[in-house]
């Protein structure tokens, strides 16, 4: 049997107290192209920034060719044959390609006999691997696909025989992509050793020869690609843990509250984030989201939560919502009875620095009931009402005066979803409601969300957790690159059947 | 849980760092070849030694406290605001049109109009480059500081062209009518028996700069719009979501900012100067960064800070009278409290931290 080129042994790392990686073991074959795949957040990054020396290890042990080594940092890495390709690249804008491939392996103190020597193997490795970009030309001037390739050739040059590249697609267009994975199968060729870090199912099965799952933190299993199926891989990635179970009447659909037609979404890089997304929720009803993160569930709950500029069409209780005028802030979604409680409760919910009661009041600081006159705000009521608000959520210390940042993670939540559901919205928004809740939380946030739902509101629930959206959802819609692959029945669907969904294989195809 | 208490945070690391401070100027005037006990004996006498020196230390400490404030609204939304002094500058620009051009019947109505008028002055003066960042992204902090050399000459074709007053050679404003002139604290005092120097600058204007301490307190943790700016200022993401919109909050606090600013001129080129010339800020729109600074952006520790910086500028300028210590020396002990309690915060917080952090543990 060959020796693993990489063999990673009882790899652990906790950053305070998230364990980011637990007791990883992988074994990475030479010549092969292993895919690392699972959700963000699963400790893929963390894995591989440990192999590269950005982070060290608690505990376990690394092994190049069958050698013990240490990677104390990155040059260790380099001297060791590990060349990374960053999700962001790490180039000098307005240095030539050619100057950003020597930038850091010099040869002496004058640059020109560098830069003479790079050129040279710049063009036998274009020449070996079809990598092939203009020496000369400025990085800012050329594109993402092309500069993604110089940062392959900065590994190149540096000798690197084992490549890791970090969710590579996530900036190319389909094209680009297809063109970079032609050019990892002739690396491949060619003797060297790829690992690509994903979280897209498809790059997976086109591409690599093994693939290891990884989940909160932990290695869940590895397969040989070809003995595997996309369906099997997403059960994997997302995991089915122990069952919540929900307890919930049969849902009674009432009039239509919300109706979302043709909803678009454009970012600041030309890149379409919601595509021509249409729904409807009607009052008591939870329309689940379903969806591998990053496929256009946050913009829409931006875009209904007031802000996020779009195109297309938002009607609540009949009336069209302003989606880009004056009138689209969040203030008037707000007034016109949506409610939300966003995805990050870290960076949207809460001030971690605020106290508890100033929290109570973000988004509501115009409610009459927090104004003492026309001037000032009254604390006063707004800490009574933390108060009592503490006491109904039962949150943990009940003190308003107590920093966000002081609460445990399911008491912020608490916090957040006792400011929201106390509004009695028509439609209530719920991202992510028991991302990093403890048990307890959990349970008693998804009671609320289906008292809710039965005093005849609408509630629009996005969750990575497939379990979450199969208990809690009357109805669940999945997404897929900013579109919406297919409705599906909860008790007439399987995990399986939302896994191909959510990896973009619409029912039909499979 | 807080690394410290909040009385250690507040009394013990400024205090630190001026003895710090205090330490290696004492060694710079040793290596210069002067006492620097004697030199600290010249100091505190000139600047808290009599009710002479007291007006000038408060008279100072009222130009700061007003660009402290100026610094601290525009903080708590994370705008930087450089450009207090060339705010201060068009604020005095304000109170000459205020005082020269329109004629008061009594100086307490002149008051009111020159706070009005510098106000605004030296608010337009901030909103520009506000908008320029709520709108088109300019960074704040460039914008602001190149305004300052656009106020300076904005000022000298001002005071040489239009405000000079007719055969006269030095560029500043004719001086301001009798009725538009200040009470200080000789007068003020005087009411209440006590006996204050005479020839001393401190004015009222002392007086409304407490009371705007009281405005910026009341605004930013009593108001709606105090609300919003810290919001923005905490949590650029989380006031999105709260539906608070960044352009008016920029706009806002840079406002307020330039207005506080604009209004250090009723004291300086109102009560003291009592007419406008050249440079009237003379730097205290910097010295308001320091002071906001080491004030925590809080009204109390703003003026308490102000009348720290005040007592530096007072007793440094007694030191270079009395000491022939040269005006140099001043600006190098006046530039290390600024190092010690501004930029080098850290240096000091760090150990003190962990000492309290090992102090807990040991009784834990």
């Amino acid at each position: 049997m060959t020796t693993p080129a990489i063999e990673l042994k009882g790899i652990s790392k906790a950053f305070g107290p998230v364990q980011a990686n637990k007791d990883i073991n992988i074994r990475v074959m030479p010549g092969t192209i292993h895919g690392i795949i699972g959700e963000n957040g699963a400790g893929k990054s963390t894995l591989m920034s440990i192999l590269y020396g950005f982070y060290k290890a608690d505990a376990g042990e690394i092994f190049i060719n069958g050698n013990k080594t240490e990677i104390p940092d990155s040059q260790h890495a380099i001297a060791a044959g590990i060349g990374m390709v960053f999700q962001h690249f790490k180039l000098v804008e307005n240095f030539t390609v050619l100057e950003n491939i020597v930038l850091g392996a010099e040869d002496g103190p004058m640059l020109t006999p560098s830069l003479r020597k790079a050129r040279a193997q710049l063009k036998q490795l274009a020449d070996d691997y079809g990598l092939n970009v203009d020496p000369d030309a400025i990085i800012e001037n050329i594109g993402v696909g092309q500069q993604q390739r110089v940062e392959i050739l900065k590994a190149l040059y540096r000798k690197a025989e084992i490549l890791i590249l970090d969710e590579p697609t996530g900036v190319l267009t389909p094209a680009e992509a297809d063109q970079l994975f032609r050019i990892l199968e002739r690396l491949k060729d060619e003797g060297k050793t790829v690992i690509l870090i994903t979280h897209k199912l498809r790059e997976i099965m086109e591409i690599t020869d093994e693939v290891s799952v990884m989940r909160r933190g932990t290695m869940v299993g590895h397969v040989a690609t070809a003995k595997t199926s996309p369906a099997e891989l997403a059960e994997m990635m997302v995991g089915r843990k122990v069952l919540l179970e929900v307890d919930k009447a049969p849902a009674k659909p009432g009039r239509t509250i919300l109706e979302v037609k043709n909803l678009s979404v454009t970012d600041q890089w030309g890149v379409k984030r919601l595509k021509e997304v249409s729904l409807t929720i009607r009052a008591g009803e939870i329309l689940g989201i379903a969806g591998v993160a990053g496929n256009g569930q946050s913009e829409l709950l931006e875009v209904l939560g007031g802000y996020q500029k779009a195109t297309g069409e938002v009607i609540l209780n009949g009336e069209a919502i302003d989606l880009t005028g004056l009138h689209s802030d969040g203030q008037t979604r707000r007034s016109r009875g949506i409610a939300h409680v966003p995805e990050d409760r870290q960076s949207e919910g809460l001030i971690m620095n605020f106290t508890a009661w100033e929290n109570v009041a973000l988004g509501y600081h115009n409610d009459p009931k927090y104004q003492k006159n026309a001037l000032f705000m009254d604390n006063a009521a707004i800490r009574k009402d933390t108060e009592e608000k503490m006491a109904r959520f039962d949150v943990r210390p009940p003190l308003p005066e107590l920093r966000a940042k002081s609460f445990s993670g399911g008491n912020q939540q608490k916090i957040v979803v006792a400011r929201e559901i106390e509004r009695n919205p028509d439609l209530l928004l719920v991202g992510q409601p028991t991302r990093g809740v403890d048990i307890g939380a959990i349970e008693f946030i998804h009671k609320q969300i289906v008292a809710l739902r039965d005093a005849g509101k609408a509630i629009l629930l996005v969750s990575v957790e497939l379990d979450e959206i199969m208990s809690l959802s009357d109805r669940i819609a999945v997404m897929f690159d900013g579109r919406i692959m297919g409705e599906r029945d909860p008790e007439n669907t399987t995990v399986q059947e939302l896994g191909l969904l959510m990896a973009g294989i619409s029912g039909e195809a499979a | 849980m807080e690394k410290m208490p909040k009385w250690a945070d507040v009394i013990l690391i400024p205090a630190i760092s001026i003895l710090l401070a205090a330490i290696i100027s004492g060694l710079v005037l040793l290596a210069t070849g002067k006492d620097p006990l004697n030199a600290l004996v010249i100091m505190f006498d000139g600047a808290v030694g009599s009710s002479r020196a007291w007006g000038y230390t408060l008279y100072y400490a009222t130009n700061f406290i007003f660009t402290g404030l100026a610094v601290a609204v525009a903080f708590h939304a994370r705008m930087f605001n450089i450009g207090g002094e060339g705010q201060a500058l068009l604020g005095g620009v304000g109170v000459a049109v205020a005082c020269l051009y329109i004629p008061w019947p009594h100086w307490t109505l002149a008051l009111l109009g020159a706070i009005v008028l510098s106000g605004i002055f030296g608010a337009v003066w901030a909103a520009i480059p506000a908008f320029l960042q709520a709108k088109r992204g300019s960074h704040i902090v460039i914008t602001t500081i190149m305004f300052n050399f656009i106020a300076y000459s904005l000022i000298n074709h001002l005071l040489v062209n239009v405000m000079k007053p007719a055969g006269v050679m030095e560029p500043a404003t004719a001086s301001f009518p009798e009725a538009a002139h200040l009470p200080n604290f000789h007068d003020i005092l005087g009411l209440v028996g006590i006996d204050f120097a005479m020839d001393a600058p401190a004015n009222i204007a002392f007086f409304v700069a407490l009371l705007a301490c009281l405005f910026l307190w009341a605004l930013i943790w009593r108001t709606r719009i105090g609300y919003q700016i810290r919001q923005f200022g905490e949590s650029e993401s989380a006031a999105r979501y709260a539906g608070v919109s960044p352009t008016k909050i920029i706009m806002i606090s840079m406002i307020l900012s330039g207005m506080f600013a604009g209004m250090m001129s009723i004291n300086n080129v109102m009560g003291e100067a009592e007419r406008l010339v050249l440079n009237s800020a003379e730097g205290a729109g910097f010295i308001g960064i320091a002071v906001a600074l080491m004030g925590r952006n809080h009204p109390v520790g703003i003026v308490l800070a102000a009348i720290l910086f005040g007592f530096l500028y007072q007793g440094g300028t007694q030191l270079s009278i009395q000491a022939q210590i040269p005006k140099e020396m001043v600006v190098v002990i006046q530039s290390l409290v600024i190092l010690f309690t501004g930029a080098l915060d850290h240096m000091v917080r760090s150990p003190v931290e962990r000492i309290f952090l090992a102090l807990r543990r040991k009784e834990a």
